[in-house]
């Protein structure tokens, strides 16, 4: 069955189970592009593959054994016109689809600001694109607003027509955001970041979640995106306004540990330093920014002193991180400028109080603790009281 | 490999060979070690890649230039040079049958190797104990590992080289030691590459880095 | 006993690793266990183990171990194949808060053991065991360039298999997918011995690939018999020499990747990891730059297998000969070149994404042509339908919609909308099945008559044909539909309903391939109980074009009693047309290679070092590897490694051929 006859077919098959071919007909005009561009290439390759088989199936049958009616010509075995004709034909539509690849993929590539919200409409330039910080976490989805100071768990929504700026990080592993009706998925990486840009057209609902497996509780990992319109959108925010609470470091360190199926949470304020400590990773207190970092190593590292500036790892996601033949598990500590600047207080900020191994749901405890390994081998860290 | 693959003179078409021509021992085995070289080549190839990729990520801990010394480097370096000298000088004996000669460069080529390896391992040691273990940043890991495997494959071929030692000892330089001996040899001339690349690349580009 | 004595003996193997409290794994085990027990005690009963030992485990015949490497690949293919039944029935009945019969921790481990063995120990011994068998013959040879490497290499394998079985009573497999991407398979998020099984597993079988490969690669380039230039070598010769090369130039890439990651979870280095400076990505990076070639490793030798059956069943020469070696030189050569197709949407850019989008199109120009050359080595030919060319036919059918998907899924933009998908999933198994099983079970009925000298049964072939190709689509032509509509892979519970039917559908679907596999064995079985009817006694029961059908069915240990001379790129054709007259007298004492038990002991040590070192068994790991160390020294100082058949016995043997030749006129 061709993928032609699966198109057919999409009328019954809708009619017979109510099926949502969003992929196929998406509400956002990106996606709406990239589904374009699947069916323009689908139909360039159709060209040469249904005369394929249909050659297929004429030679099976006209060959046959037993019609000897056919011509049969055992020693032919070269056509230097065919030979031609059969590495020609392919590369020309090849060519064709390489043009179309390198354009659609400039044109679409997620990290470039939208130029058109819709085929026919081009950017409202007095509006400002509404800013979304996404992270994934296990498992859920934390979105900041950092426009409006909200934030929530699993719950997404923009106003129509409005473009929309995805920063998109991850807690602990990979996972890829992906909202069908709106634009096609993007990796989502702890201690980086990727881009998406997006729009919506229709007001609705639709699904959103990961599309990269990361653990047990993957399966939960979806949430609805709503398109509303500007109205509808202020109510949305309101309504995480009034929600209250605070989603500070602290909180996020409770947020981040694993959980299944969770259901939306709001949050009406929040640290407005979160999203960045988040993507260096270095929401803990003490641990020295992934940023910081690089801009040491970029002068050349920090010499000998870059020896003993390591702690030992108290606190973690999960309960053990340490291996069986290397020393205690450490962070890099921070050399506290640009985490917690002059004046501004850290002293609030800490990390949980139960630092007892952390456990998500459908983790079970590793029952295994390593022999006293540094004491042959590497490291002579001090154990931490993990 | 030249067999009459023409019709004979009575114009018959030839199908078989009425001789048994085995192909002598060893016939694949030069070709079979090139190509297990070049498998090991692309380990080293993407262990350099990993460096490449980790080598300047030193998680705000020590850089090349604050670890590595560059006059025990050289005199390592040296180590392999010349063991990779006193190697040629065994096979030249070898060629000449001479099996006490033989003997003594293959013993002098071993040393060498020890020594080299001797110096490295005291390398590591004085880098883990100021703390630059492995486990301190990328960079240390990717150096590590690399370095490593090149010294794990310098200790494999000292094995080696003292096993074919005793068998020419027992058997004497047969046909198929001296294929043994010249195995050996293209592994370690390999490992001298090898080695020039990590010379380069790691050490003195790492401390002009 | 103190728990620390307990720890050094045992390491973290307890009893509580054992799945004591799983009824379906504790049922499976008795199964198994009563199984093996019926199977170990008739061989201790009809006393085979010292026949066994002696003509199959020490043997260095490429023949033997070819036909071990497909018992493996089917052995293996029933555990494989019994996970994607399980994931079929979790993803079928897990709707409208149905959690489904699986839980996480299983479901996690099913889907990322499916992948492992299908690809490792499913294709991969499938693959090279028509390789070991068939090359040697077609290229008029006695052996491989290196017969004892040959069974170290299979032995290594079946290590590697070894573990991945025990995973499923001692311990747990990797919940991680099938290539195990940090940080979600480092020690912080996998701490159990799952990746640790994983690693090991496919380190083992690594070795014995990577030694294979250089193997194959001596065996083509030096033993080829006179007069069979490159260009003269029959197609599927070609194709598993390409194969090779990229396995040999793949597979170290592979080994290395999984040191790094084993490095990273025992020793705690920072190449994979979030912090210290280590990156995920890279690991992405490298384990795609091994795993795309892999693809082709394992599609090439099938198009081989196309070529030959398709001009031996349509008595017709190879249309286009040598663009179909060119066309398979290209493929091996672009197929390193378009590795970051598969994580398009990590965000590379752009140019860099169209780059290898493009160059992963451009692969398709060559592919292309083969189909072509095939399609036109059937025009004016007499096809006859013979269950390898109605396996041929059914993969040029089903190979162009996965080819088209392909393509469709190299272009960036397209990816980003189905990348990860159940589309992906369908695409994927469409070549893979399509291509690479197809082509082996067109390969097994082909070249069976030649391994045991009677042919399979048409009937049954034919069943396992009907439903296997059937099974097939309906089990994938609903996962493409579900790409459409945005459902993602991996998947364990769903909510909406409407998506119920598709996986329905697939379902059974499944179970339409599960009848197929079975008609498989019961084809083997009545094939066997019907052999003296089913008798090839000709060597050549297709009428077919290449060497290996020059000699008996089975061929002798030596293969020929006179090493061949070739004048043809269809050798055995030209010499029946020229009318070759088989040699009755002159024979003379053959030089063989002789068994050896060195490659089962050392590939044993090396299972028992990788069970060791995932349990953290340390003094057992070391052991092995010191002893290991010992054995393969050992082995170096044994100069006398071949023998000579005495020309009596090969007189014996042809003129027992004789006999029977001359019976069947």
């Amino acid at each position: 069955m061709s993928r032609l006859k699966i198109l057919a077919l999409l009328p019954l098959a809708a009619a017979l189970s109510g099926c949502d071919y969003v992929v196929l007909a998406p509400a956002g005009d990106i996606a709406a592009q990239q589904r374009d561009l699947v069916i323009i290439s689908t139909v360039l390759m159709l060209l040469i593959v249904v005369p394929v088989m249909a050659l297929t199936v004429l030679f099976a049958w006209r060959y046959r054994q037993s019609n000897t009616e056919a011509r049969y010509e055992p020693d032919w075995d070269h056509s230097t016109k065919l030979e031609l004709v059969i590495w020609s034909a392919p590369l020309l539509i090849i060519v064709c689809l390489g043009a179309l690849t390198w354009m659609g993929t400039h044109l679409l590539d997620p990290y470039r600001t939208l130029g058109r919200i819709h085929a026919d409409r081009a950017v409202d330039q007095s509006k400002a694109p509404l800013e979304v910080d996404v992270v994934a976490l296990d498992w859920k989805w934390l979105f900041i607003y950092p426009d409006y100071g909200i934030a929530t768990v699993n719950d997404l929504a923009a106003p129509v027509d409005r473009p929309i700026n995805f920063r998109i990080t991850a807690s602990s592993v990979m996972n890829s955001f992906y909202i069908p009706a709106l634009a096609g998925q993007i990796y989502a990486m702890p201690g980086m970041e990727t881009k998406l840009h997006a729009v919506v057209n229709h007001a609705g609902t639709y699904k959103g979640f990961s599309a990269n497996y990361s653990g047990a509780g993957f399966s939960g990992m979806h949430f609805d995106f709503q398109g509303l319109d500007d109205k509808g959108f202020d109510d949305w925010v309101a309504k995480a306004k009034s929600a209250g609470g605070s989603l500070g470091r602290a909180e996020y360190l409770q947020l981040e540990k694993p959980s299944q199926n969770e259901p939306v949470r709001r949050w009406g304020t929040i640290d407005a330093d979160l999203y960045r400590l988040i993507l260096n990773m270095c929401v803990e207190t003490g641990k020295m920014c992934q940023s910081e970092m690089m801009a040491i190593d970029a002068k050349g590292g920090n010499g000998h002193q870059g020896l003993n500036n390591t702690l030992p790892l108290a606190y973690d996601k999960y309960a053990r991180r340490g291996t069986a033949l290397g020393p205690e598990p450490t962070f890099v500590a921070g050399t506290c400028t640009p985490d917690a600047p002059q004046g501004k207080t850290t002293a609030s900020i800490t990390a949980p109080v139960d630092t007892a191994p952390l456990l998500g749901a459908g983790l079970k405890r590793p029952s295994f603790t390593p022999l006293k390994s540094s004491s042959f081998f590497l490291g002579q860290r001090p154990k931490s009281d993990s | 490999m030249t067999v009459a693959v023409n019709p004979t003179q009575t114009g018959e078409p030839v199908f078989y060979l009425a001789d048994e021509h085995p192909h002598p021992e060893g016939w694949s085995t030069s070709l079979g070690f090139w190509i297990y070289l070049m498998s090991d080549c692309l380990i080293f190839a993407i262990l350099f890649a990993t460096f490449g990729v980790l080598g300047g990520n030193y998680a705000a801990g020590p850089a090349p230039k604050d670890l590595f010394d560059l006059n025990l480097v050289a005199v390592n370096t040296s180590m392999l040079l010349l063991s990779s000298i006193t190697y040629g000088f065994a096979m030249l004996t070898m060629q000449q049958n001479k099996i006490a000669q033989t003997q003594v460069w293959l013993a002098i080529t071993g040393l060498f190797g020890a020594a080299f390896i001797g110096i490295e391992l005291t390398e590591f040691a004085h880098m883990i104990h100021e703390g630059a273990t492995p486990q301190r940043s990328a960079f240390l890991s990717a150096f590590f590992t690399l370095v490593g495997t090149h010294g794990l494959h310098v200790s494999c071929g000292l094995i080696w080289l003292v096993t074919l030692m005793v068998q020419v000892w027992k058997f004497g330089l047969i046909e198929a030691n001296r294929r043994r001996l010249m195995c050996l040899s293209m592994f370690w001339h390999f490992l001298d590459v090898v080695w020039i690349g990590v010379f380069t690349f790691v050490y003195l580009l790492g401390v002009l880095r | 006993m103190s728990p620390d004595l307990l720890k050094l003996i045992f390491g973290r193997l307890g009893f509580e690793s054992l799945p004591l409290h799983e009824p379906i794994v504790v049922g499976t085990f008795v199964a198994v266990a009563l199984g093996g027990a019926v199977l170990l005690g008739g061989l201790t009963y009809f006393r085979l183990w010292g026949y066994l030992w002696r003509e199959w485990f020490t043997t260095v015949d490429h023949k033997r171990i070819g036909i071990m490497y497909m018992i493996l690949g089917i052995v293996m293919l029933l555990r494989g194949f019994a996970d994607a039944l399980m994931m079929r029935g979790q993803q079928m009945l897990a709707f409208g808060g149905s959690e489904g019969y699986l839980n996480a921790h299983h479901y996690d481990q099913v889907f990322t053991a499916h992948g492992v063995i299908m690809i490792f120990f499913v294709a991969m011994p499938l693959v090279t065991g028509l390789m070991n068998y068939v090359v040697p013959l077609q290229i008029g040879a006695r052996d491989v360039s290196f017969p004892f490497l040959n069974n170290f290499s299979f032995w290594m394998t079946v290590g590697g298999a070894v573990l991945v079985m025990a995973s499923l009573f001692i311990g747990e497999f990797a919940r991680t997918g099938w290539l195990a991407y940090p940080p979600l398979s480092n020690i912080g998020y996998s701490p159990d011995v799952g990746v640790d099984y994983y690693i090991w597993a496919l380190q083992v079988a690594g070795v014995g690939t990577t030694l294979s490969g250089i193997n194959l690669i001596c065996t083509i380039v030096k033993l080829r018999c006179p007069g069979m230039t490159m260009m003269k070598m029959p197609v599927f010769t070609w194709t598993s020499l390409c194969t090779n090369v990229l396995i040999v130039a793949s597979f170290p890439v592979l080994t290395v990747v999984l040191a790094l990651l084993s490095l990273d979870r025992y020793v705690g280095t920072n190449f994979f990891t979030n912090d210290f400076g280590g990156s995920p990505m890279m690991y992405v990076n490298l384990i795609w730059i091994w795993g795309h070639p892999e693809v082709y490793i394992l599609v090439l030798p099938a198009f081989g297998i196309f070529s030959e059956v398709t001009s031996t069943f349509s008595g017709k020469r190879l249309f286009g000969y040598t663009s179909m070696v060119y066309a398979t030189v290209v493929i091996t050569i672009l197929s390193y070149l378009v590795w970051l197709h598969h994580f398009f949407t990590m965000g590379s850019g752009a140019s860099v994404n169209s780059f290898f989008g493009i160059t992963t199109m451009i692969i398709s120009i060559p592919t292309g042509a083969k189909m072509f050359n095939w399609l036109f080595t059937m025009y004016r030919g007499r096809i006859r339908y013979e269950l390898p060319m109605m396996w041929t036919i059914a993969f040029m059918l089903t190979f162009v919609i996965g080819g088209m998907t392909g393509v469709l899924l190299a272009v960036p933009p397209a990816d980003f909308v189905l990348h990860n998908s159940l589309f992906l999933i369908a695409h994927f198994h469409n070549v893979i099945i399509g291509g690479v099983v197809f082509g082996a079970f067109a390969g097994i009925n082909y070249w069976f008559p030649k391994a045991f000298g009677f042919k399979l049964d048409p009937f049954w072939g034919k069943m396992s044909f009907w439903f296997w190709v059937t099974g097939f689509y309906l089990a994938f032509m609903p996962l493409y539909v579900l790409g459409l509509m945005g459902v993602t892979r991996r998947l364990r519970v769903f909510d909406d309903p409407s998506l119920q039917i598709w996986f329905v559908i697939a379902a059974i679907g499944a179970v339409f391939v599960f009848i197929g596999i079975l008609s498989m064995l019961m084809q083997f079985a009545v094939s066997f109980l019907k052999r003296e009817q089913l008798k090839d006694v000709t060597g050549d029961p297709w009428d077919a074009r290449t060497l290996e059908w020059a000699t008996s069915s089975p061929p002798p240990d030596y293969n020929f009693a006179f090493t061949p001379v070739v004048h043809d790129n269809d050798a055995w054709w030209d010499m029946k047309r020229r009318g070759y007259q088989r040699p009755l007298t002159g024979f003379r004492p053959i030089h063989m290679p002789s068994s050896t038990g060195t490659g089962i002991i050392l590939a044993g040590l090396a299972t028992a070092m990788g069970f060791g070192l995932i349990w953290y068994i340390w003094w057992l790991a070391a052991l092995s590897f010191i002893a290991m160390l010992a054995v393969g020294i050992g082995h170096t100082f044994n100069y006398h490694r071949d023998f000579d058949i005495p020309a009596e016995d090969v007189i014996r043997t042809e003129d027992a051929r004789t006999k029977l030749l001359a019976g069947a006129k």
